[in-house]
C-alpha cells in the first residue's frame, strides 16, 4: 500500500559560519500493507515523526521515496485527489478542529470535500454510522462544539471522519498521548474499526504497551535509522538488539518490577565515545559494542524479523 | 510524616467555586513513596501545589496539613515562606521546561539559595555530590539548560529541588514526557533520594498507575476531587476494590496484551463537572455496580489494615 524507499531527511541548522546539518532520517526502508497497522517507535528525536510528516507530505524528504500504490507521492501534484486517500491525527486534538464550528459542520464539509457524489440524505446515515462504530453516540456529539468534548471524543471524531474518508492510509502520531487512560483504549479501539476497513496505518508512538496492543509490524527507530523491524510478536518475544532489549526492558509493567540496577542513561560524567561516521549509531551506549561495530546492515534473521547489529 | 485532614481546596470561577479538592484526608509516612494516580480533573495536581502555594483563583476552604505534629500554615502565603524548599519542596508539572533559558545553571542554582539567604559556597559540594549521584557532571553549571535533554533536565531539577533536604518532596507527572529509558532512569533516581534519606517522603503524583506500581510504596486513587482507594502497591495492583480503580487497571495496555487475544475497556462516561457535583458518590454514574445506596456519599473506611476504600458496595464486590 504505502512504502518507504531508502527515505532520507537530512536538517540544516546555523547560518554561515557555524553551518549544521542533522539526519533526522537515515535512509529508512518500510512498508505497510492494506489493513496492517505498523508501529513506529523510538525515543524523541529519533525520527518518527519525521518520517510521519514527509509520509503526508508536509515534509519533503532529501533523499529516497515515498511510494503510494507505486506512484511517489511527491509527483501526485493535485493534493485534494492526495489527501482524499491519505490523512494523518495528531497529538493535540483541540488544535485539529476548528473551534467555532459544531461537530455536524465539520462532517459536512467533509462530504462538500471530498465526497460530493453522496447525496446528503445518505451522508447523514453514514455519518451515524461510523460514529457508533468508533463508540460515539451521535446525538450526543453533533450538536457540540469543541470546547464541549473531551480529548478522547474528538480523537475518535478525527477517526470517525478518517473512517467516512475512505482513507487509504492513516498517519497517527502520538494520538493517546494527550489522553487518561480510560479513554485511551477506546481511541485505540476506533483506530482498529480502520484496520477493518482496509486502510494502513502508522501509528507512531513512544508507549510500547500501546503498540503492542494493537500493532501487527513493529519498526523500532534509532537516531533515525532502523535498529529492529519485523512482526511485533516476534520482536517483542525475541528482541535481539541491545537498543530493542533495553527499551523493553525499561516499560513500566503491572505484572514485572523493573531490575533496578539495569537502566540506560546518558551519563554526562562518563567520557562517552563520540559516535563517528561509519559506525553503529547506538555504540556509545551499547553494553556489547566496541571497535568492530561497523554501520551494519539490515539483515533478515527469521521470517519477519530483521537486526542490524554487527554483532549477531 | 505528613498528616492532611479534612483538606478543602476550592478554585473561584464565574459559575461558582469548582471544589477540586473535597474533604481529603490521608497520611504519608516516613521514609515513604506515596503515589496519587488518578485522571486529569481529579485534583492531584491541585493537592500538590495547594501544599506549596495557593495562588489564586486556588483558595483554602477548611482542612488541616501537619508535618511532624506542627501544623503547616498553607493559608497564609508570608508564613509558608519558611517552610517552603526547606521542609517542603515541589517540582511542578514541566517544571524541566521553566528554567530560565538566557541563564546559566549554577548561576539559577545560585539566585534559588540566595532567595534563602544561603550562600552558594555552603551547598556548593553538596550540589556536586548530587549531581554525581544523578550522572551529570559539574561541567553542566556552566551550561544553559537548553543545552540539556529532557532526561538531563529531569534529574537536574530532582537535584535542585532536594539541595536543602526537605521533608517532604512532591513531583508532578517528572516523568510523563520522558521516553521509556529516560523514564525508568529517573523513576529509579527518585527511589534512590529516598532510600539515601536525602528526603524523607516523596508524594509522586502522575496517571501512569504502571510507573506507580514500580517504585510506590503505597497509592492513592483519587476521582473528582475525592479519595476513592489507598491501600499498599501490590494489594492495589492485585486487587484493587473500588470500582473505579479496578476499571482503571482493567483498562491499562499492559505489554504483552494483544486485541486479538483480549479486548481492553475504558471507562464509558466522563468525571462530574466539579462546580456543582452531584450528590452521593461522584464515581455513581459511571459505575456497574451502582444503587440507590450510592445516593448517599460513601465514607473512606479502613476495610483491612492500611487498606481504605470509599465505596458502599465493597462487601459485595
Amino acid at each position: 500500500m504505502i512504502k518507504a524507499k531508502n527515505l532520507t531527511k537530512v536538517f540544516n541548522s546555523g547560518f554561515l559560519f557555524s553551518k549544521n546539518t542533522i539526519t533526522a532520517v537515515d535512509e529508512v526502508n518500510f512498508e505497510i500493507g492494506r489493513g496492517e497497522i505498523l508501529a513506529l517507535v523510538g525515543e524523541s528525536g529519533s525520527g518518527k515523526s519525521t518520517i510521519g510528516k514527509m509520509m503526508l507530505k508536509l515534509l519533503k524528504p532529501s533523499g529516497g521515496q515515498i511510494l503510494l500504490e507505486d506512484k511517489d507521492i511527491f509527483s501526485i501534484s493535485n493534493n485534494k485527489e492526495f489527501y482524499s486517500k491519505v490523512q494523518g491525527i495528531f497529538q493535540d486534538p483541540y488544535s485539529s478542529f476548528n473551534p467555532i464550528f459544531k461537530v455536524n459542520r465539520i462532517f459536512k464539509l467533509v462530504r462538500q470535500s471530498f465526497k460530493k457524489e453522496v447525496p446528503a440524505s445518505e451522508w447523514n446515515d453514514r455519518v451515524e454510522n461510523v460514529l457508533k462504530k468508533v463508540g460515539l453516540n451521535a446525538g450526543d456529539v453533533l450538536n457540540k462544539y469543541i470546547h464541549q468534548l473531551s480529548g478522547g471524543q474528538l480523537q475518535r471524531l478525527l477517526i470517525a471522519r478518517a473512517l467516512l474518508m475512505d482513507v487509504e492510509v492513516l498517519v497517527a502520531d502520538e494520538i493517546t498521548s494527550m489522553l487518561d487512560a480510560s479513554t485511551r483504549v477506546d481511541v485505540l479501539e476506533a483506530l482498529l474499526s480502520l484496520k477493518e476497513i482496509g486502510a494502513a496505518i502508522m501509528f507512531i508512538t513512544h508507549d510500547l504497551s500501546q503498540a503492542y496492543y494493537i500493532s501487527d509490524k513493529i519498526v523500532v527507530l534509532y537516531r533515525g535509522s532502523i535498529v529492529e523491524m519485523g512482526s511485533i510478536e516476534k520482536v517483542f518475544s525475541n528482541p535481539r538488539h541491545p537498543y530493542t532489549q533495553m527499551l523493553l526492558d525499561s516499560i513500566p509493567q503491572l505484572d514485572r518490577k523493573w531490575e533496578t540496577d539495569k537502566f540506560d542513561i546518558e551519563d554526562s560524567n562518563k567520557n562517552q565515545t563520540i559516535w563517528k561516521e561509519g559506525f553503529c549509531k547506538y555504540v556509545d551506549r551499547c553494553p556489547i559494542a566496541d571497535t568492530t561495530c561497523i554501520k551494519p546492515a539490515i539483515k533478515l534473521i527469521e521470517e519477519d524479523h530483521y537486526v542490524a547489529c554487527a554483532k549477531l | 510524616m505528613i498528616q492532611i485532614e479534612r483538606l478543602r481546596i476550592y478554585y473561584k470561577t464565574l459559575h461558582g467555586d469548582a471544589k477540586a479538592l473535597d474533604d481529603v484526608t490521608f497520611t504519608i509516612n516516613d521514609k515513604e513513596i506515596l503515589g496519587i494516580a488518578g485522571e486529569s480533573g481529579c485534583g492531584k495536581s491541585t493537592l500538590g501545589n495547594s501544599l506549596i502555594l495557593l495562588k489564586p483563583p486556588m483558595k483554602y476552604v477548611s482542612g488541616e496539613v501537619k508535618i511532624n505534629g506542627e501544623k503547616l500554615p498553607i493559608d497564609n502565603n508570608t508564613e509558608m515562606r519558611r517552610h517552603r524548599y526547606k521542609k517542603i519542596s515541589l517540582i511542578p508539572q514541566y517544571a524541566m521546561d521553566a528554567l530560565n533559558p538566557t541563564r546559566k545553571i549554577g548561576g539559577i542554582i545560585r539566585d534559588l539559595v540566595g532567595q534563602h539567604k544561603i550562600k552558594y559556597e555552603e551547598i556548593e559540594k553538596r550540589l556536586h555530590e548530587r549531581l554525581n549521584m544523578v550522572k551529570l557532571s559539574k561541567d553542566i553549571l556552566n551550561m544553559y539548560p537548553f543545552e540539556l535533554s529532557g532526561g538531563m533536565k529531569q534529574r537536574l531539577v530532582l537535584v535542585i529541588s532536594t539541595l536543602l533536604n526537605p521533608d517532604l518532596l512532591i513531583a508532578d507527572e517528572v516523568t510523563s514526557a520522558l521516553d521509556v529509558s529516560s523514564q525508568k532512569a529517573v523513576s529509579l533516581m527518585f527511589k534512590e533520594f529516598r532510600d539515601r534519606e536525602i528526603v524523607n517522603s516523596i508524594i509522586f503524583i502522575t496517571h501512569d498507575i504502571a510507573v506507580l506500581y514500580q517504585i510506590a510504596d503505597r497509592i492513592v486513587i483519587m476521582y473528582a476531587g475525592k479519595v476513592a482507594e489507598i491501600g499498599p502497591t501490590e494489594e492495589i495492583i492485585a486487587n484493587p476494590l473500588h470500582p473505579y480503580t479496578k476499571a482503571l487497571i482493567k483498562s491499562l495496555p499492559n505489554a504483552g496484551i494483544r486485541h486479538t487475544k483480549e479486548k481492553l475497556e475504558g471507562i464509558p462516561g466522563h468525571p462530574p463537572n466539579l462546580i456543582n457535583p452531584p450528590a452521593g458518590c461522584r464515581f455513581r454514574d459511571r459505575c456497574p455496580f451502582a444503587d440507590e445506596n450510592c445516593l448517599e456519599e460513601p465514607p473512606l473506611k479502613e476495610i483491612n489494615k492500611g487498606r481504605l476504600v470509599a465505596c458502599w458496595k465493597v462487601k459485595d464486590l
